[in-house]
């Protein structure tokens, strides 16, 4: 049992819409498993039905092995996309009633956010109302939450939305941290370059189906074109240029560099090695640039969806 | 894990503790008491009027009637004309003059009695001018057909018709003064808790999706937990506000009663008509006792019974529509179109209430709301103290107690769905739809 998580063919229609067409996803034990897809591809759905706010049509969902019960509410942690806290109540008694609704004691609840609290430097809120935060302070207090009945699973949807720079990064530390201390994390966002730092799975739901999904670098493996960007410097320019173009795929390519320099992306064959390229390379002209193009998170994204 | 009296304690206490609500618990009576002390004055102060009528009588039958009171004097004018006669009561600045023309025949005096005046005169001095001159009217012709005044007096008969059911019980009009009040401040009781406290209700729904915690919750509860959590609590903090309010308008009654003196029954309502026109008929000592066997006769233990389950079986009903409601828009400016639905009814049981029970507690139009589950709660309770058999009772809570399943099955629905939904107010095709999820 490596998966914390599995969903097994999960379909959900609302009427005459098919939110979800037969997902099915494994979310490793101690992994951040990033879920993405476009607005409105059934990310959301599939996350609710994980929380058991909405019951799937067909398919299963499995937590350590076992079906999802209402006991495993107290399991996962969820910070929701749209979310929010009572205006007007009090951050501690918010924090408690919140952490006794998981099934956290009274004085549970207190010892540990009071952990948190002075972790997170906000001690002093205790007493604060809501409505006299600001966002990125809610934020905080809304992460605090989630966290504190220390779930094995957490899902947090656009978790960095609202915070400035420093807090977003504050909050990235934590939900390492909470990774290395065993949990493993559900991680929905848009922002391509956090999936690119913290995701070791992910999947990809697109138009209710998943398209795509494993390890972020097998993906990135399978999605790379053998391409290299090089720069060169070479008195004969044009002459350099021509040979290569009859011996390899050639095209444009636009980076910053010092010199002046042939800028160029090649992409070699299946059976040509980085070594063959180079070697080429070095025999016609000055290599200063060598690298290999590996597709981000961003643009495999962006070809999945548009592919299909 | 059940974490219903978790959330019914934090609605409670948020309600409890919110401003507004303490502002309102404790201002609502003041303002009440008031606005009652305010009413009772000014019409006191309108009858505390002193009004000199002047009275010219050319017949002679009718000046020695005329009794001045205590806010009314009458000046009897003699041996003037009618011009001079109005001329001098304009002077005077007299409230009006009565003027009785001379004619021959006994028979024609009634229809030449004219009252003169610079406004238009108020209706109950004109109608007890009437009653007077009648009364004197009626005695002049019978002594003239030969019956003396003392026979006259004999005559004069009370009826008071003793009630009895078959099964033996005795009852008299007091009683159903007694039964209407009961019936009456029930069934008004459950409807004005249904109005406040359904809207509240549906405020802190409401409230809970534009604060969007809502999804936050529904990870920890189940929706359905959080709604009965939210009906009771605050249907808590609602009995909590109406304790408070009937203990300190009773006790701010003594106290500006005692203290200014002025006797708060005067505003008057049809109930108190009826009960006034009860005491004129049986006579004041009579009155309590009357009162205390009325109340005696109402059948007390299946009242307090009844009232429970209907009173909560009714609120629960709506307050889960209300609940409903609050779930399926995004602010309360959009439950206009919903809320018609659910005001129909419940206004319509009221009418029913008020009009149709007190003229017949048992006929057809009050037997049949009394079963019909959105109108039973307040009709049913305006019926009992006037005895329903048990059956009728019980199939009428059955019915209710069904519907009510099947209500809060509904509102569930639509309350566990809606709740997500945020952005556009749905029309009552998607609600339906809502249904099938």
């Amino acid at each position: 049992m490596n998966d914390l998580l599995v969903a097994n063919s999960v379909s959900k229609n609302f009427g005459d819409f098919k939110a979800l067409n037969k997902v099915s996803i494994a979310v490793p034990k101690g992994s951040i498993f990033g879920l993405l897809g476009p607005n409105g591809a059934g990310k959301t759905t599939l996350i609710r039905i994980v929380n058991q706010i909405t019951m799937p049509d067909e398919g299963t969902v499995l937590l350590d092995g076992k079906t999802l019960k209402p006991e495993h509410i107290r399991d996962i942690g969820y910070l929701p996309e749209e979310r929010g806290l009572y205006k007007s109540m009090k951050v501690g008694e918010q924090c408690l009633y919140l952490a006794q609704l998981k099934g956290l004691s009274k004085s549970e609840a207190k010892t540990r956010l009071k952990y948190w609290f002075d972790k997170l430097e906000i001690g002093d809120w205790w007493n604060k109302k809501i409505q006299e935060l600001s966002k990125g302070q809610a934020q905080k207090i809304q992460f605090v939450v989630t966290v504190l009945h220390q779930p094995k699973l957490l899902i947090f949807d656009e978790p960095f939305s609202g915070f400035d720079p420093i807090n977003a990064n504050l909050i990235k530390d934590e939900i390492l941290q909470l990774r290395d201390e065993g949990a493993t994390v559900i991680f929905s966002t848009h922002r391509m370059e956090s999936v690119e730092e913290l995701c070791d799975h992910i999947a990809l739901i697109h138009k209710s189906n998943k398209v795509l999904d494993g390890k972020l670098n097998d993906i990135k493996r399978q999605y790379k074109t053998n391409t290299f960007e090089v720069a060169l410097e070479s008195p004969n320019k044009e002459r350099v240029l021509s040979e290569i173009q009859n011996t390899f795929e050639v095209l444009p390519a636009t980076f910053k560099n010092l010199n002046n320099d042939i800028k160029l992306n090649v992409k070699i064959g299946e059976n040509t090695s980085p070594n063959d390229l180079l070697s080429f390379l070095t025999s016609k002209a000055e290599v200063h640039h060598f690298v290999e193009v590996i597709p981000s998170a961003n643009d495999i994204f962006i070809q999945t969806v548009k592919n299909n | 894990m059940n974490h219903l009296p978790l959330i019914i304690k934090r609605e409670y206490l948020t309600k409890v503790k919110n401003k507004s609500f303490i502002i309102m618990t404790f201002l609502s009576p003041l303002i009440m008491i008031a606005l009652i002390a305010v009413v009772a004055y000014l019409s006191q102060l309108n009858n505390d009027k002193q009004r000199t009528i002047s009275i010219l009588d050319e017949t002679g039958y009718l000046s020695d009637i005329f009794q001045n009171t205590e806010n009314t004097t009458y000046t009897k004018l003699n041996g003037l004309d009618l011009d001079d006669a109005i001329a001098l009561v304009k002077e005077k600045e007299d409230y009006g003059l009565l003027h009785i023309a001379k004619v021959d025949a006994l028979d024609a005096v009634s229809n030449n009695v004219k009252f003169y005046s610079e406004e238009s005169p108020s209706l109950s001095i004109m109608s007890g001018l009437e009653r007077k001159i009648e009364k004197r009217l009626q005695e002049i012709k019978l002594q003239k057909d030969g019956v003396t005044l003392t026979q006259i007096e004999a005559s004069k008969t009370n009826v008071d018709i003793a009630q009895e059911s078959f099964e033996g019980e005795k009852s008299s009009k007091i009683d159903n003064v007694v039964k209407l009040a009961f019936g009456g401040i029930a069934g008004y009781l459950l409807f004005m808790f249904i109005i406040i406290y359904g809207n509240m209700i549906m405020r802190s729904v409401i409230e809970e999706k534009t604060s969007r915690i809502i999804e936050v919750i529904i990870s920890s509860v189940k929706p359905i937990q959080l709604m009965m959590g939210k009906i009771i609590g605050t249907s808590l903090a609602g009995v909590t506000q109406f304790a408070i309010w009937v203990i300190l308008g009773g006790v701010l009654m003594m106290v500006v009663s005692s203290i200014f003196g002025i006797d708060l029954s005067q505003a008057s309502t049809p109930q108190q008509e009826l009960m006034n026109q009860a005491m004129e008929a049986e006579g004041a000592q009579a009155m309590a006792e009357n009162l205390i066997t009325a109340i005696s006769n109402l059948p007390l233990a299946n009242l307090v019974v009844a009232f429970m389950f209907f009173f909560i079986g009714g609120y629960l009903l709506y307050s889960s529509l209300y609940a409903a409601i609050g779930a399926a828009v995004d602010n309360e400016t959009d439950t206009q179109q919903f809320m018609l639905p659910i005001l129909m009814p419940l206004i319509l049981a009221v009418y029913v209430g008020v009009f149709t029970v007190i003229e017949d507690p048992h006929g057809t139009v009050s037997t049949v709301f009394s079963f019909i589950p959105f109108t039973s709660p307040v009709v049913m309770l305006m019926r009992i103290p006037f005895g329903v058999p048990l059956w009728q009772q019980g199939l009428s809570l059955v019915l209710l107690i069904g519907t009510f399943i099947l209500a809060v099955w509904f509102a569930a629905k639509i309350y566990r769905v809606g709740i997500l939904m945020y952005g556009k107010k749905p029309t009552y095709k998607e609600l339906f739809k809502w249904l099938k999820y």
